[in-house]
């Protein structure tokens, strides 16, 4: 094996490597070459054929739907009810009605003009609670923007989620962003960011710092079945598998990517079908079953963390609400399938039917925290409705760690502009300095 | 016998073959720099060797620090990681594959998460797939989020620039991509002791940085290093040749070219240059410029990449803002084209010393 000379760069390199290979491991590289038994490439070493055969994407009809109760919350195999407390239950309960109100609220704050913009989690609530709750709360997240449920369920108060929906001078995010860019460091929530799917390649870098920190912890990495289709995704499974990361990345398939419905999202079979192509661990389950979706986050975190690998998880919903409050989904789709999901497959119903076999809860409780939980949010909002926006000056803090000359002098130049023709600048809306 | 006597013998001495293998075009001289002796003990390195060296420093120091990319692990393709991984181990210098996106945001994660980040893109020609996750994301996401997440201790290398075959895909400069977006911080060393210091600094820094190797001065840049650990300041710009009647600002390898263009103007027209190394192209040192504008009244900027909106475009606008009553002529770029890099016309391409020159000369008679 002579060096090939290669032009200007890597001449010594190649001949280096060239010296570690001995005479030894030559030979035995020839004997395994002569061997017929197997191929030897280096991409594949599987086995041979000699039938020209192709193989079909729809040999067969898909990775079956974990579920651990049915459409109307009967457990059907006792043996994967996880038998949580009545008390885990409940606050899964709560949490998942409480979030349906929150939004119930902004959304139509955002109709009437006072806030900007916003997204519901209407069917979705389900696979929110059941994976959030399966997680360490030091766990990391990296969410798309429908996740709100994993907030609130780790402690993200009604205060801040309408903080920063306001974009008041309580806003964690001081004003910068849309309303539902969430992100909280004491809950370890990444901060949401419009462009999709770009958390996921970051979710694996942070479960590699965090393997090498040996934290004991995971990263969850959320996204939706639209956001599968970027590349960014296929990036952050592909890095994963190859550099054994501990992420469990959950897909909420909700059959919508605005108005472009699963089956124009992909031919394969959704995005669970990837999986065992990257080399990982994978599941579909019925994401409108808290139930089953807890049980898979539990195991895929067990198996995340023990074996240092990551894990898939297709959880299948159904999006009940609109995209956002800029879309109108009755002009893609009927009001009756959209119906059929709210009466007929909700989270929510089916877990609290379950209560109610349970004799965990009932009539009463639920008129009492109906008007609790209201009352709550109406309060929280109220409160964040008068707060003023922060000073704007916080246009130019944080680009960089340090302030830049070239910044601050732009600002001061806004600032002396913004004295001049005050009168033209709302503001009496922004915290003074 | 081996394939290049044959061809100097058969092909060449012959007069049959047109092309002077043996024989090689560079569009300048290397200058090196050098360094006083309070600096301690220096060795001879190339660029690539300074960057080696500056790597290991950083993976020595931080224990968090992991470098990762294309090939990195064997020593990279331009040699840069060499030793490392035998050194630091294999999950802290490892290979990824062969994705850019993927390269970026990874890096971007594993900073938020709490680990130094040193990403490498094997050709800056080929950064342009992350640029979602540079400009997008590793940008903003102190902004984004209030101040409570942020990737700052990412640092992305990629070797860049003219190589004098590269073409269209192997010479790309593109610092001016990146210069239109707040939030990160984007450097150019001129040679192995600017390099390793700035490198490390980048590393250090708060803030996502991306460092630019200009690939021709790999081998060609050759200095006595100081072997200590140093860092040199980010955007601070080096006052290299001081002069009276013209300010020449570039960054990377045209610092050198530049450097002959103040011997021939001393020369050939008796005038003095004041010569700038810009250094970091965000946040850039304006001042600066604008100090050496005030007193020279004049200013030529150059650089490979093409003329529209290229960073020249930037200090050009900034300049005549700042100095427009100094000014006694206009202000001159002399840039690659507004053309992707050709390969064989690479010799016409370059803004080389005779097309600056004859800038000089211009603006000097204005």
């Amino acid at each position: 094996m002579l060096p090939i000379r290669l032009a200007r760069f890597g001449i010594r390199s190649v001949a280096a490597n060239c010296k570690r290979i001995n005479i030894g491991s030559l030979s035995q590289v020839a004997r395994e070459f002569s061997s017929d038994e197997r191929p030897q490439f280096p991409g594949s070493r599987s086995q041979w054929t000699e039938k020209l055969e192709f193989i079909r994407p729809d040999l067969y009809d898909g990775i079956p739907v974990y579920r651990v109760m049915d459409r109307k919350g009967k457990v059907i195999d006792p043996s994967q009810d996880p038998q949580l407390s009545q008390e885990m239950v409940t606050k899964m309960y709560k949490c998942m009605t409480q979030l349906n109100t929150m939004d119930r609220i902004l959304y139509e704050s955002q109709r009437q003009g006072r806030i900007s913009f916003y997204m519901t989690n209407y069917g979705e609530e389900g696979t929110h609670i059941g994976s959030a709750a399966a997680l360490d709360p030091k766990d990391l997240i990296f969410g798309q923007y429908r996740e709100a449920g994993t907030l609130m369920w780790r402690g993200f108060t009604l205060d801040q989620f309408m903080n920063q929906c306001y974009g008041n001078v309580d806003d964690g995010g001081k004003g910068k962003q849309m309303p539902v860019h969430y992100g909280s460091k004491e809950l370890n929530f990444v901060t949401i960011s419009s462009p999709l799917g770009t958390q996921m390649p970051q979710a694996v870098g942070a479960a590699y710092a965090y393997k090498r920190s040996q934290n004991g912890l995971c990263v969850m990495c959320y996204f939706g079945e639209g956001t599968s289709s970027e590349g960014d995704a296929h990036a952050a499974l592909n890095f994963s598998a190859t550099l054994d990361c501990p992420v469990i990345f959950f897909c909420r398939n909700n059959g919508y990517a605005i108005s472009t419905p699963s089956k124009e999202q992909y031919r394969g079979d959704g995005i669970a079908g990837r999986g065992p192509a990257y080399g990982m661990l994978t599941i579909r389950v019925d994401g409108n079953d808290v139930f089953a979706v807890y049980n898979a986050t539990l195991k895929a975190r067990q198996v995340a963390i023990s074996e240092m690998r990551p894990v898939l998880i297709e959880a299948m919903t159904y999006r009940i609400g609109h995209h956002s409050t800029s879309d109108d989904s009755t002009a893609y789709r009927s009001v009756d399938e959209v119906r059929y999901w709210d009466e007929r497959d909700h989270p929510i119903s089916r877990l609290r039917n379950y209560m109610l076999s349970k004799g965990w809860w009932g009539d009463a409780q639920e008129k009492e925290w109906k008007e609790d939980c209201k009352r709550q949010v109406m309060t929280a909002f109220a409160r964040a409705e008068k707060k003023l926006k922060p000073n704007w000056k916080e246009i130019f803090t944080d680009v960089y760690h340090e302030m830049p000359s070239h910044i601050r002098e732009q600002m001061k130049q806004m600032e002396e502009h913004v004295q001049k023709y005050a009168e033209h600048y709302p503001l009496k809306n922004f915290t003074k300095d | 016998m081996a394939l290049r006597t044959f061809i100097k013998r058969n092909l060449i001495l012959n007069n049959k073959c047109p092309l002077r293998i043996s024989q090689r075009w560079s569009h300048f001289t290397f200058v090196p720099d050098t360094v006083s002796a309070s600096e301690g003990e220096t060795q001879r390195m190339n660029l690539f060797q300074a960057i080696n060296n500056s790597l290991d420093i950083a993976l020595t120091q931080d224990p968090t620090a992991v470098i990762f990319g294309e090939d990195v692990a064997f020593g990279g393709v331009f040699r840069c990681t060499v030793g490392l991984q035998e050194k630091h181990g294999k999950s802290r210098v490892f290979n990824t594959p062969l994705c850019e996106q993927g390269i970026a945001g990874f890096g971007i994660g594993a900073a938020t998460a709490g680990a130094t980040a040193i990403a490498e893109i094997q050709f800056a020609d080929y950064i342009l797939p992350a640029f979602d996750q540079i400009c997008n994301e590793a940008a903003k996401y102190r902004y984004r989020s209030g101040g409570i997440y942020d990737c700052g201790s990412l640092t992305i290398r990629a070797p860049c620039s003219a190589v004098g075959h590269g073409a269209v895909y192997h010479s790309q400069s593109p610092e001016a991509f990146f210069a239109h977006c707040p939030g990160l911080k984007v450097v150019v060393p001129r040679g192995p002791i600017k390099a390793k210091g700035l490198l490390l600094s980048c590393i250090r820094d708060k803030n996502p940085c991306l460092f630019f190797e200009p690939k021709i001065l790999y081998r060609s840049a050759v200095e006595q290093v100081p072997v200590k650990e140093y860092t040199m300041p980010l955007s601070k710009a080096d006052i290299l040749v001081e002069g009276d009647d013209i300010t020449l600002v570039g960054w990377g390898t045209q610092v050198h070219v530049l450097r002959e263009v103040c011997q021939l103007a001393k020369d050939q027209l008796n005038v003095s240059c004041e010569l700038i190394d810009l250094v970091t192209i965000l946040p850039w040192d304006k001042e600066t410029i604008a100090q050496s504008v005030k007193k020279t009244g004049r200013l030529l900027i150059a650089h490979e990449a093409p003329l529209t909106s290229g960073f020249g475009a930037e200090i050009a606008a900034s300049i005549q803002h700042e100095c427009f009553l100094n000014l006694e002529a206009p202000i001159e770029r002399v840039t690659g084209f507004d053309t992707p890099f050709p390969h064989m016309f690479e010799p016409f391409y370059m803004p080389d010393k005779w097309r600056c020159f004859e800038a000089v000369k211009k603006l000097v008679n204005y």
